[in-house]
């Protein structure tokens, strides 16, 4: 009795620590990234770091204006929204709702295999098929631009979409479908009046996961949109990531320097973007159960 | 006059066969209740009548069905599920306001007119006997209204596209004693001008407001005959055992 009342015991604290052990990183993680971000601010002021128009981070006096790369990140990220939004929850629609078991069992083990792609790999193909395309199509001095990395992105953002958007039209009560088709809707009538406003929540949840992850990403992006840190007037111009600037410059950045804590500082901005970007798509899905 | 004609109806959920043989005529303006224990098929052959059973994968039917004289088959689906509307076991209000509920099928085959559809919706809800308790809270969330309102809501809301035949699916299984009174009340009413037919478990139910009664075992018709006669001089063992309560 006493034996099985200290295994319960020893269990129940082990499995205590391992939830606290995930926590417990995620507040070292951000309270190193803190300390060595914010010290920043010692030389540069916030408003000059989050607005400033250039980044020159190794010229006399260093310019650390991170505002070409947020919008870097923004055009990128929107132009693969905008891609993948509808490609996406229209794939999680057919094989929820309108293929034959064989195509959806087809189609879903294409979208897992595409998840399975390393960005690097994705990034490799486009920069030698998408790139030229681009290229030649709208007859541009280059072809890596911010719609080259849009259209990889979508790529690596519609498996997240279609899987979670599909679960949340499988999670539709069957009883919902039935009641539209018993009042005389067509198939199309209810999917987009009983369907998908019922699976809304889940379907917002979804994209923005596929967002989360796109403005993450880092090496597809840094191989194909060509590293320019200039504000874009266009999809059609060479960009250059939040993302991208951390994974280019902190190899060459000296350890100390205002240069490597300015690299941490877009790390906070990062790490704020896609934490508010998580929240919300929980707080979509939290919405969905009740 | 006859609204539904089957004969020989046999029906298939993949390998299991769900009705052998069923041949039944439907009375128009008659309400038929249909009883029997569960897997006898009797849900099957409600679900028939509006083709609902087709949206189960696997499914197949030989035999006659006729509505109004024409084959079921050769009808447009979604004008066959216009006129035989359904109401289901579990009251499902969608998520959205009490008005909005009833208009929404209304809206859907088309109606724009923002006047007919509110007389549409003040009208079906009045045929459903619960305009009285909530015609002040039109914006309310059906989702506020008690089991017993959602489910004459839902029949307020099938009644709103204007059908000929509603087909009640266990209508008060999860209802307490009054709402179900209230729910008997309104079919009672509704026959004048509609055909019903009522699949209920509550063979006291089947006895109260059904004209004819069917009884089904093992996805056969055994008995049919006018409901009195059933409840009182059943022509088959098996209905008398059943209405006695020994199996089922």
């Amino acid at each position: 009795m006493v034996m099985r009342k200290l295994k319960e015991f020893v269990v129940e604290k082990l499995i205590l620590i391992c939830g606290l052990a995930s926590i417990f990183f995620v507040v070292l993680i951000f309270l190193f990234l803190t300390k060595e971000g914010l010290a920043v601010f010692k030389s540069v002021r916030p408003a000059d770091f989050m607005f400033g128009r250039s980044w020159y981070p190794i010229s006399e006096p260093a310019q650390l204006g991170i505002l070409p790369l947020i919008f870097g990140s923004l055009i990128v990220t929107l132009g693969a929204a905008i891609i993948s939004i509808p490609i996406g929850v229209g794939c999680a629609v057919y094989i929820a709702e309108i293929a034959p078991l064989k195509i959806k069992e087809v189609l879903k083990a294409g979208i897992e295999l595409l998840a399975a792609i390393p960005s690097v790999v994705l990034g490799f193909i486009g920069m030698v098929t998408l790139v030229p395309w681009v290229k030649s199509t709208f007859n541009l001095p280059t072809g890596l631009t911010a719609l080259s990395g849009s259209i990889i992105l979508a790529f690596m953002a519609m498996p997240t979409i279609v899987s979670v958007a599909e679960d949340a039209l499988y999670s539709v009560p069957k009883s919902y479908k039935e009641g539209a088709f018993a009042l005389g809707a067509t198939h199309w009538q209810t999917i987009h009046r009983v369907l998908l406003p019922a699976a809304s929540s889940g379907i917002v949840a979804a994209v923005m996961l596929g967002i989360g992850r796109v403005i993450g990403e880092t090496m597809a992006v840094m191989m194909i949109t060509g590293n320019a840190a200039v504000i874009p007037q266009s999809i059609l111009v060479p960009v250059r990531t939040l993302t991208a600037t951390i994974a280019a410059e902190m190899g060459e950045a000296v350890v100390g320097s205002e240069h490597y804590f300015a690299l941490f500082a877009i790390g906070i901005v990062l790490f704020t973007m896609s934490f508010i970007i998580n929240v919300t798509a929980d707080l979509f899905l939290h919405n969905k159960r009740r | 006059m006859v609204k539904f004609n089957a004969k020989n109806l046999n029906i298939w959920f993949g390998q299991i066969q769900a009705l052998k043989g069923v041949s039944i005529e439907i009375q128009a303006n008659e309400i038929l209740s249909v009883i029997g224990p569960s897997n006898s098929g009797k849900t099957s052959f409600l679900r028939i009548l509006n083709r609902l059973n087709d949206l189960h994968p696997g499914f197949k039917m030989t035999g006659l069905l006729e509505y109004d004289k024409t084959d079921i088959r050769k009808l447009d689906v979604e004008v066959l599920r216009k006129r035989v509307g359904m109401v289901f076991a579990l009251p499902l209000p969608l998520p959205l306001s009490i008005f909005d509920n009833v208009a929404y099928g209304v809206k859907m085959h088309g109606e724009r007119s923002r006047q007919k559809i509110a007389a549409i919706v003040e009208r079906s809800l009045r045929q459903a006997y619960i305009w009285d308790e909530i015609k002040d809270r039109l914006n309310v969330s059906a989702f506020k209204l008690s089991g017993g309102q959602q489910q004459r809501l839902c029949i307020a809301r099938t009644l709103a596209v204007e059908p000929d035949v509603i087909l009640f699916d266990e209508p008060c299984s999860g209802l307490d004693p009054i709402s179900t009174a209230k729910i008997e009340e309104a079919m009672l009413k509704l026959k004048k001008d509609y055909t019903l037919v009522l699949v209920t478990n509550n063979v006291k139910q089947a006895a109260r407001v059904g004209d004819r009664t069917a009884f089904f075992l093992s996805g056969e018709l055994v008995e049919l005959d006018r409901t009195e006669r059933i409840f009182t001089a059943p022509a088959d063992q098996r209905t008398d055992d059943y209405i006695r309560g020994k199996f089922g």
